[in-house]
């Protein structure tokens, strides 16, 4: 009886006691729904990170980590329910893989004091930290990307594309048609003509676009796609013959799950990057030791080294290396979400940084800053060889035309200040 | 004849195959309406369900190798065989029938006789279970669907349009493949709905419940008869479909394009399938070739149902369908 009755003393004093305590990364992941082909990936990636920083290096500064999955189905409200019911969890920082979400978030998130991160997708005047203090959008979005695309077709024109005709593909949705202004700025600069070809959700059916292309013969088309829009759109190319190497999507436009059904008929087709693919890097054998073989994986271990499973890796070391940074920042092991802002804003990746995560080269080196939150906008071309299966980078990182760019994001932060009487803080 | 206008002629052509491909999904729709009076909101689902089968079936994967693997700590994947597609989809054929059976004991049994909301709720159910079970058993990747139908530009077809009009129009194999699939399908469909002692059973069923089950007709072999006809044409559907885009989950998504198909067409009308497909098709294509570009284009999803609106405005009932008289 004794020894009964001080068992359980124990355990009401374990009960009793706080907490360890954990840095919290919610993951607002769509699994479900006819995204997820997309979305388990990017999940995958993003959780087994955190799990390879708990299980090989005790967390971060000592602090464990532990990601909170909520299922999105990548539906807006969905998201937002996700968002209200783990916010109070001890979130610091939000990934809401959807530009419909961010845009739900974008407020709340400042009102609460959380920080987004929007890696390569949400708002792009996010970029602007004197009118958007809690967003991120580094280390690229859109318009840096549709930039970065032109950059290639001039690099593969000798720099002259006057005269050239470019297509640009997109969903009809906010997302799809982020690029059109920068791509409208471009065509004056450089003299190439450009057509708009919108696809309905969810762009099963695309036969009217390619009857057009077919009949138009742009010298290139570009792809803003999602989901099956992606995959049809690679097929229909591949049907009237359109030659695939000058048919380059974004980087959302770019998986594995986007060529594989075309088959052979998608070879050469090309795609933006801002991250590199395959697993020929250090870190790989550490996933496969600490997370895949020891059963700690978040998925089955199939989808390691994919491009939306290196993308949610890159996001979640993107979210350590700051948490980290915050850590030094503030002198606490035990970050709140407003350090981790702090942290978010003082991030620098290095080469040598990435090296010694086991990364080399996996992404452009950059820094972020008060007044850029949107990084450099660097991205390479990858190009499927249907062959081998795989992707491969082709080129050099590109950067991106800011002498256009940077006015447009002045100007829609501006205009979103304006509309929420916020006053732009002062990074100086 | 100017380029404008052969553009528009291969426009229109290419409307017809796509109305076509919606047709296909439009069937399965009707089939179970004229049967029971049941709108089935799951027909889509099964259409996915039904390839992803098919895909697993032909190249041996293991159902629920995931949930085996993550339980049990396992590494299951494939059973180590492709079978032949024809194989393949017999037996998913099977499958689905066996589906039909089971759909017949644990739901529609216990829901004769109730109202047509009660059962177009249950195929609600039905639509989320059945996409919950695809994933659990297949995965929610990406799969490639090859049962060697041909896909890409009928080089034949361009070269002898060229030869004579000096314009190659585009047709899509695959297209001119489901435009003969469905032609076969509604040909045995209606002769089977109209000649044979089921298809009468079957249209008597959808009259009156009761009144069939009064003159011995088995309403439970004619669910099963019709669900397992139905699950058949979603393999259809799924087959083209998923050739097309490869087999996901949106796939499901194609149900919304057989909606403005049924409410012209008529929802109990099996040839009404394929004119409101066609009618469908054609239409929308022209409208985004001659309207589009003045309003920015991707009007297609839209105006299908707007043109469905209009022809109801007209015909309630569709083009096809049976004009229902209720007394009081």
């Amino acid at each position: 009886m004794k020894l009964k009755l001080a068992t359980l003393a124990v355990a009401a004093v374990m009960a009793a006691a706080p907490a360890m305590a954990e840095l919290v990364f919610p993951s607002l992941s769509y699994r479900t729904g006819p995204y997820a082909a997309g979305g388990a990936p990017f999940a995958d990636g993003y959780a087994d990170y955190f799990t390879l920083l708990n299980e090989r290096d005790g967390g971060i500064g000592g602090v464990k980590t532990k990601v909170i999955e909520c299922e999105t189905g990548y539906n807006t409200e969905k998201g937002v329910e996700c968002y209200e019911s783990t916010k109070g969890e001890g979130a610091l920082v939000y990934q809401p893989l959807s530009t419909g979400i961010t845009y739900q978030l974008i407020p709340k998130a400042e009102a609460d004091g959380i920080p987004l991160h929007t890696m390569g997708y949400g708002r792009t005047s996010a970029a602007d930290g004197t009118v958007f203090k809690w967003a991120f959008n580094y280390p690229a979005n859109y318009w840096q990307g549709a930039s970065d695309a032109v950059d290639h077709i001039l690099d593969i024109n000798g720099g002259d594309i006057k005269g050239k005709k470019i297509a640009l593909l997109y969903h009809n949705s906010a997302y799809g048609k982020e690029p059109i202004r920068t791509l409208e700025e471009l065509s004056k600069k450089h003299g190439f003509d450009l057509s708009l070809i919108p696809v309905d959700h969810p762009g099963q059916e695309q036969k009217s676009q390619w009857l057009q292309i077919r009949r138009e013969k742009p010298d290139y088309v570009l792809m803003w796609g999602w989901g099956v829009m992606n995959q049809v759109a690679i097929q229909e190319a591949a049907n009237i013959r359109f030659p695939m190497d000058h048919f380059i999507g974004i980087w959302w436009s770019g998986s594995e799950n986007d060529v594989l059904p075309a088959g052979d008929a998608a070879n050469g087709y090309k795609a933006l990057n801002f991250h590199a693919v395959g697993k020929d890097f250090p870190i790989f054998a550490d996933i496969q030791k600490y997370v895949v073989d020891a059963g700690k994986a978040a998925g089955s271990g199939d989808n390691v080294g994919t491009v939306l499973y290196n993308r949610g890796l890159y996001a979640a070391m993107l979210a350590a290396e700051a948490a980290k940074k915050a850590q030094e920042l503030s002198g606490k092991k035990d970050i709140t979400p407003g350090d981790m802002r702090d942290g978010m804003e003082a991030l620098e990746i290095t080469e040598a940084r990435m090296t010694e995560l086991g990364m080399p080269g996996f992404g452009p080196s950059f820094k972020v800053s008060c007044a850029n939150h949107g990084g450099p906008g660097k991205a390479a071309i990858q190009q499927w060889d249907a062959a081998a299966k795989k992707w491969t980078i082709v080129t050099d990182f590109y950067a991106p035309d800011m002498d256009v760019i940077q006015p447009l994001i002045k100007a829609d932060a501006e205009a979103y200040a304006k509309e929420n009487n916020i006053t732009p803080r002062s990074c100086n | 004849m100017s380029e404008q206008f052969y553009f528009a002629l291969e426009v229109m052509m290419n409307g017809l195959m796509a109305g076509v491909m919606y047709s296909l999904v439009a069937l399965g729709f009707v089939l179970i309406f004229k049967a029971s009076g049941i709108f089935n909101y799951a027909q889509g689902v099964m259409a996915l369900f039904a390839a992803l089968t098919l895909v697993g079936i032909q190249k041996g994967e293991i159902p629920f190798a995931h949930v085996i693997n993550a339980t049990f700590g396992t590494n299951l994947s494939t059973f180590g065989w492709e079978l032949p597609s024809i194989v393949a989809i017999v037996l998913t054929a099977a499958v689905m029938i066996l589906m039909a059976v089971l759909i017949e004991k644990y739901v529609l049994k216990h829901l004769v006789n109730q109202e047509p909301i009660i059962l177009f709720m249950a195929t609600i159910g039905l639509a989320f279970f059945l996409e919950g079970l695809g994933d659990l058993m297949w995965g929610s990747e990406i799969k490639k669907l090859d049962v060697g139908l041909p896909q890409g530009i009928s080089e034949t077809i361009e070269t002898v349009t060229n030869n004579w009009f000096g314009y190659g129009f585009f047709i899509d194999r695959l297209d001119i493949i489901a435009a003969v699939v469905a032609a076969i399908l509604v040909t045995s469909l209606t002769l089977f709905s109209k000649y044979t002692k089921q298809g009468r059973a079957l249209r008597a069923v959808a009259d009156d419940h009761q009144a069939a089950l009064s003159v011995g007709i088995s309403l439970r072999f004619i669910w099963v008869l019709v669900w397992s006809i139905a699950g058949f044409v979603a393999l259809v559907a799924g087959i083209m479909w998923g050739t097309k885009s490869g087999v996901q989950f949106s796939l499901s998504l194609i149900a919304l394009k057989a909606l403005p198909v049924l409410m012209l067409g008529g929802f109990t009308s099996i040839p009404g399938a394929i004119v409101g497909g066609l009618i469908i098709g054609v239409g929308e294509k022209l409208f985004e070739f001659l309207v589009g570009p003045m309003v920015g284009g991707a009007t297609e999803n839209w105006f299908a149902y707007v043109l469905a609106l209009v022809f109801l405005v007209f015909r309630p009932q569709g083009l096809f369908g049976e004009k229902i008289i209720e007394r009081v």
